[in-house]
């Protein structure tokens, strides 16, 4: 499964992407942020308040109860502040 | 059916140009609305805003958004490209154009546009600041949130 991360989150995770084999009871958006949050101290700044990522699976926004099934791409990113 | 153009570019927008090659020798349109959105210096603060985006995703979204808007609005014709990369203060970040027999579908799918441009196209703008001091992310606002909100849940 590949991560993406943009803006701060990939500024305080300190990547832009990154390909990951998804553990054994992950299935949700928030299983991933949660175990996502313990592989470092980058990772646990950049989710540290898990309500203010959003989440694109596939390039469509999801929910964090969305499960992971099937799902090739997954973007984590602040609030958008385009236009 | 409406004609929609929607796009990325890392190249400086230009309105002029887009808006004369559109109704060029055109008779079936009444009304044309264009909207620019441009980058402020904030008080002489800012040397540039640095937009980051979600390639493939962003394209994505702001073609799905102006297909909402061409479903809720007889539009003829809809245009909506938006900027990334670095951007000058006086610079357009985003373009719309929305084009229509009579004026208020033209004037709602771009403010339309707008709103759900500003909450759900994955861009994320970076201050640099001119006197060189440490850069920050924009914070998204409450009031962008509440004017998506107004024109309800699009089906």
């Amino acid at each position: 499964m590949k991560l993406l991360y943009f803006a701060w989150v990939r500024e305080r995770i300190g990547l832009a992407d990154e390909t990951i084999e998804r553990p054994a009871g992950v299935e949700t958006v928030a299983d991933l942020i949660g175990w996502l949050k313990a592989r470092g101290d980058g990772y646990e700044l950049a989710l540290a308040e898990p309500e203010a990522i959003r989440v694109a699976l596939d390039r469509e926004h999801a929910l964090h109860d969305a499960s992971l099934d099937g799902v090739r791409e997954v973007a984590l990113f602040p609030p958008m502040t385009g236009g | 059916m409406a004609t929609i153009r929607t796009g990325v570019s890392g190249e400086p927008l230009d309105m002029a140009g887009l808006v004369a090659s559109f109704d060029q020798g055109r008779t079936d349109i009444g009304a044309v609305v264009t909207f620019t959105g441009l980058c402020r210096d904030e008080d002489g603060r800012l040397d540039a805003l640095e937009l980051e985006h979600y390639p493939g995703m962003a394209e994505a979204e702001i073609a799905r958004i102006a297909h909402l808007a061409a479903e809720r609005w007889p539009v003829t014709d809809l245009t909506v490209i938006h900027r990334h990369g670095r951007v000058a203060p006086g610079e357009p970040i985003v373009l719309v154009i929305a084009a229509s027999k009579h004026r208020h579908a033209a004037f709602e799918a771009a403010e339309f546009v707008m709103d759900f441009l500003k909450t759900q196209a994955p861009f994320w703008k970076k201050e640099h600041a001119r006197d060189g001091t440490a850069t920050g992310w924009v914070a998204a606002r409450d009031a962008d949130d509440e004017a998506e909100a107004r024109w309800g849940k699009p089906s």
